[in-house]
C-alpha cells in the first residue's frame, strides 16, 4: 500500500479551508484579527509556524515561492520554510523577488517593490498592538471593537518623554484605513511606507497566537505618530558597502575582532541583483579597471 | 403677640414653629424644645433673642439657617423686594442652599476650621462662590481682617492653629464679607476684648444702615444695647415650661 | 442649572437573594457633591459602583443628562457611549490609586492618556496641559517622566485625581478617596479636592464612611443602611440633627475634636 507521505503543501485540505475563510474574512476586514484553529506544526513557535499555514492554505502548483528571514534568503529559518514547501509541495522556489508569486517573510519587506497578482506573507510573533499597555485580552478586543486608541498614543508618548522621539524602531503600530490599529509584525519602520497603497496582498498569520489579519491590495496604511514628532524613517549616513545602493535598508556586519564593521543590504537578494548589474559598494576590493580609472 | 397672617415688608416671618428631638439612643426619649414660635423681621433691625440660657434661642437661630429641622411650623424668607416668601421651613436642601447662597448670612459662636485653607481664603470663599474675582475677594476679605485687628502675618495661616479671639474675627469677617439681606449672629462677641467689640458694633450698624436685617443673640449687654433695635423674649416659645 | 444631571429611580442590585442596594432613588444637580454614608456593607459602594456603570443593576433606572441635553438611561447608551461617556464627562477615583492609574506609566502619560482618547494627537500639547494638571495637584513638574510606582500614597491619589479632571468631566463618582491615606495626608487632598470641586463646578457622589469628609466635601448627605436609604438631607442638617435612630448612632460614635 502507497499513501502520499504529505498532502499536497502538508495541511490536509479541511484545515486550508478553515484558514481559507479566516483569510477572506480578514481581507474583507483589513487590519482586524481573525482568530482561527492554527494547528501543530513540524517546527517550533516562533519559527513561523503562522507564515507557514497561510503559505500552505494559499499555495498552488503553479506558485514560486520565496522566503526570506531578516531580508535574507540563506539563513535557516528561511532555508527551511523553503524545503520544506519544496518537498510538500513541490512548487518551485527562488531568491527573486521579481520571480516570485507568494514570498514569506520574517522581519522585512523586500526592496524591490511589489507587483499586482503577488502575495507577501509575514510571520508574527504578537499580532496584538495593545498587548504590553493592557495585557487582558478581553479588554483589547473591545477597545479593538469601540475604536478606543488612546492607550497605543501612550506608548509613543512614552518613547518620546524617555527618549526625546519616537524610539520605537520595529513592529511600529499603524492605522488600517483610518479603523483599526495593526501591528504589522516586528519588520523595521523603515518598511511602513512600502505597506501603504501597495498592488500585492499583504497576509498575516500568527501561529502561537491562533490570528490571521491581512491589507488587501491598495490599502490606506498610517503610521501612528503625534503632530509635533511626526512619523519619519531610519536614515543610512552611507551606502551598502557591497552594492552602493542608498535608500536601503542596512544591517552592520562586524568584519574581523578588531572592531572592523560595515553596513550592507538587508535584502540580499536586491544587493546580490545590484552587484550584477554592475555596482560596487566601497567595502568592496576595487578592480583594475577602477584603479584605471 | 398678634401678628398678620403675612406681613408684606417682613424678609423673615416665622409662623407657629414647633421643634424637639428624639433621642432614639435613649430609647426614643423625646425632649421638646419650643413650640409656637412666632415673629416677623424687617429690614434695618436688629431683633435680638432673649432668655435665660439653654431656653432655644440657638435652636431658633438655627432653625432660621435650616441647620435643624422643624416640626411644623413656616419660615417664610423674602429673597428680595418684592418677590414671594419662600418656606424655608418644607423646603427641601437645594432651597436651603440657594436662600444660603443669597439671603441669609450666619455666624455661628464657632468657626469651623478647614484644614489647610488660609485664614484670608477663609474669609474670601463666600464671595468666591458667588462668583467674584478671586484676587478682588482677597482684597475685600484682607480688608476686613484689617478692620478687625487681625495681624497680617497671619493671614496666609490656616485658622485651625488660631486663639479663641482670632478664630473668632476670621468667623465674623466671613460672616460680613457679603451683602445678604438676612444676618444670623450667634454671640459673635462672646471671645472679643473691647476694642474688637466696637469694631464689630460699627460694622452691625453699617449692616443695619444698608437695610439688612439681622436676628442675634447676644450675651453680651453693652453690645446687645448697643446694636438692638427690639428684644423678643424666648421664654414665651419654651416648651419645657409645658412641658 | 434647574434640571438634574443625575436622576437615580427606584435602584436595586441583587446577589443571588441577598441585597445590595434597594429602592434607592435621589437626583444630583450641576456642580453639587452628595456624599452617601453609611457603614461597611451598608450598600453604598454597590450603589456607587452601579450608578457608575461599573456593575450592573438588578433594576430601576439611572437617568444622565448629556451635554446636548438628552437624559436617557444608562442602558439605552450603547457601551461605545458608555465608555465614551466614562473617559471624558465622568470621573472615577478610587480609594486605591493602583486601580484609577497605570502604575509602570509615566505622570505626564497617566495624565494626558484622556486627552490621547479624545484625538489629541500634539505631544508638546498634551504634555504641557499635564504639566499644568500636575502643579494644580501640587506634585511638581520635574517628577513627570516618574512613574506612580515611585510616588507615596498621598502624590499618588493627587495623581489620580488629575487624570480625571484633565478632559474637564461633569460628574464625578468618589470611593473612599482619602480612605487610604495618613491624617495629614488627608488634609492635603481633601483640601484640594474641595478646592477643583468649587473651581470646576463639578457633580459629585462621594462614598465615604468618613462623616468629617462628608461634612467638608458634600451639601447634601445620603444616609444608607442594609441597602436601603435611611436619611437623606442638607449635609449639616443630617449631622447635626439627625432623626433616624441609625443616623443618631453613627453622628453619636465620632470622638469630638
Amino acid at each position: 500500500m502507497t499513501l502520499p507521505a504529505y498532502n499536497f503543501a502538508y495541511l490536509d485540505e479541511q484545515t486550508k479551508r478553515m484558514i481559507r475563510r479566516a483569510i477572506l474574512k480578514a481581507i474583507a476586514i483589513p487590519g482586524y484579527q481573525v482568530p482561527f484553529a492554527s494547528r501543530e506544526m513540524p517546527m517550533p513557535y516562533g519559527w513561523g509556524t503562522g507564515g507557514v499555514q497561510v503559505t500552505a492554505s494559499i499555495l498552488g502548483p503553479d506558485d514560486v515561492l520565496k522566503v526570506i528571514d531578516q531580508g535574507a534568503d540563506d539563513t535557516t529559518n528561511a532555508v527551511s520554510i523553503r524545503a520544506f514547501f519544496a518537498k510538500t509541495a513541490g512548487v518551485a522556489t527562488t531568491t527573486r523577488t521579481a520571480g516570485a508569486t507568494v514570498i514569506q517573510t520574517r522581519h522585512r519587506i523586500p526592496e524591490t517593490p511589489l507587483k499586482a497578482g503577488q502575495i507577501l506573507v509575514y510571520q508574527v510573533p504578537i499580532p496584538e498592538p495593545l498587548r504590553f499597555l493592557e495585557p487582558r485580552e478581553t479588554e483589547t478586543r473591545v477597545m479593538h471593537g469601540l475604536e478606543e486608541y488612546g492607550l497605543i498614543q501612550v506608548k509613543l508618548y512614552e518613547d518620546i518623554a524617555r527618549h526625546g522621539h519616537i524610539a520605537t524602531t520595529y513592529a511600529y503600530p499603524v492605522k488600517i484605513e483610518g479603523r483599526y490599529v495593526m501591528d504589522p509584525s516586528p519588520i523595521p519602520k523603515f518598511d511602513n511606507p512600502k505597506m501603504r497603497n501597495s498592488p500585492a496582498l499583504q497576509l498575516f498569520g500568527a501561529g502561537r497566537e491562533k490570528r490571521i489579519y491581512a491589507l488587501p491590495p491598495f490599502t490606506e496604511v498610517v503610521s501612528l505618530d503625534f503632530e509635533d514628532h511626526p512619523f519619519s524613517v531610519q536614515r543610512f549616513s552611507q551606502p551598502c558597502a557591497l552594492c552602493n545602493a542608498t535608500g536601503v535598508y542596512l544591517d552592520e556586519v562586524v568584519t574581523d575582532d578588531r572592531g572592523g564593521r560595515m553596513f550592507v543590504c538587508s535584502d540580499t537578494d536586491h544587493c546580490e541583483t545590484r552587484q550584477a548589474d554592475g555596482h560596487r559598494g566601497p567595502g568592496l576590493p576595487q578592480t583594475q579597471q577602477e584603479d584605471a580609472a | 403677640m398678634v401678628l398678620q397672617e403675612k406681613n408684606k415688608d417682613a424678609v423673615l416671618s416665622v409662623r407657629n414653629v414647633a421643634k424637639s428631638f428624639t433621642m432614639h439612643l435613649r430609647d426614643g426619649l423625646v425632649l421638646p424644645v419650643v413650640e409656637n414660635v412666632a415673629f416677623d423681621i424687617f429690614p434695618g433691625e436688629c431683633v435680638v433673642l432673649a432668655g435665660p440660657s439653654g431656653v432655644g434661642k440657638s435652636s431658633i437661630l438655627r432653625m432660621v439657617y435650616g441647620n435643624y429641622a422643624v416640626d411644623r411650623g413656616s419660615i417664610l424668607v423674602r429673597p428680595g423686594a418684592g418677590e414671594e416668601p419662600r418656606d424655608l421651613a418644607s423646603g427641601d436642601a437645594r432651597l436651603v442652599l440657594e436662600l444660603r447662597r443669597g439671603v441669609i448670612g450666619y455666624v455661628s459662636q464657632f468657626l469651623r476650621a478647614v484644614p489647610r485653607v488660609a485664614a484670608l481664603d477663609v474669609v474670601a470663599e463666600p464671595l468666591v462662590t458667588r462668583g467674584v474675582d478671586r484676587a478682588e475677594a482677597r482684597d475685600r476679605a484682607a480688608h476686613l481682617l484689617h478692620r478687625l485687628h487681625l495681624p497680617e502675618a497671619l493671614f496666609s495661616l490656616p485658622p485651625a492653629t488660631f486663639s479663641g479671639g482670632e478664630k473668632q474675627r476670621v468667623n465674623i469677617a466671613r460672616g460680613f464679607i457679603t451683602d445678604h439681606p438676612i444676618l444670623l449672629l450667634d454671640e459673635p462677641t462672646a471671645s472679643l476684648d473691647a476694642a474688637n467689640r466696637d469694631v464689630v458694633i460699627g460694622m452691625i450698624r453699617e449692616k443695619l444702615g444698608s437695610g439688612v436685617a439681622i436676628l442675634g443673640i447676644f450675651h453680651d449687654q453693652p453690645v446687645r444695647d448697643a446694636v438692638a433695635t427690639r428684644m423678643i423674649d424666648i421664654s414665651g416659645f419654651s416648651a419645657r415650661r409645658a412641658a | 442649572m434647574s434640571d438634574p444631571i443625575l436622576s437615580v429611580r427606584d435602584l436595586e442590585r441583587r446577589y443571588a437573594s441577598f441585597i445590595g442596594c434597594t429602592k434607592v432613588s435621589f437626583d444630583v444637580w450641576p456642580g453639587e457633591v452628595v456624599a452617601i454614608v453609611g457603614e461597611s456593607g451598608s450598600g453604598k459602594t454597590t450603589l456607587l459602583n452601579c450608578i457608575s456603570g461599573r456593575l450592573e443593576r438588578s433594576s430601576g433606572s439611572i437617568r444622565y443628562r448629556m451635554r446636548d441635553n438628552r437624559f436617557p438611561d444608562l442602558a439605552e447608551l450603547s457601551e461605545a457611549e458608555r465608555r465614551f461617556l466614562m473617559r471624558t464627562d465622568w470621573g472615577f477615583v478610587h480609594q486605591s490609586p493602583a486601580e484609577g492609574l497605570r502604575m509602570r506609566v509615566s505622570a505626564g502619560a497617566n495624565v494626558g492618556e484622556r486627552l490621547m482618547a479624545v484625538g489629541e494627537r500634539h505631544y508638546g500639547r498634551i504634555r504641557e496641559t499635564a504639566s499644568e494638571w500636575l502643579q494644580r495637584v501640587e506634585i511638581s513638574p520635574d517628577r513627570i517622566d516618574d512613574q506612580p510606582v515611585a510616588f507615596s500614597g498621598g502624590m499618588r491619589q493627587r495623581l489620580q485625581i488629575a487624570r480625571n479632571l484633565v478632559t474637564h468631566p461633569r460628574l464625578i463618582f468618589m470611593d473612599e478617596p482619602t480612605g487610604g491615606l495618613d491624617v495629614s495626608v488627608q488634609a492635603k487632598v481633601l483640601d484640594l479636592l474641595r478646592g477643583l470641586v468649587t473651581d470646576m463646578s463639578l457633580a459629585v457622589v462621594i462614598v465615604t464612611h468618613d462623616l468629617a469628609v462628608a461634612r467638608l466635601l458634600s451639601q447634601r448627605i445620603i444616609v444608607m443602611k442594609n441597602g436601603r436609604i435611611v436619611e437623606t438631607g442638607l449635609t449639616d442638617r443630617v449631622l447635626d440633627d439627625p432623626r433616624h435612630a441609625y443616623t443618631q448612632l453613627l453622628v453619636a460614635s465620632i470622638p469630638e475634636s
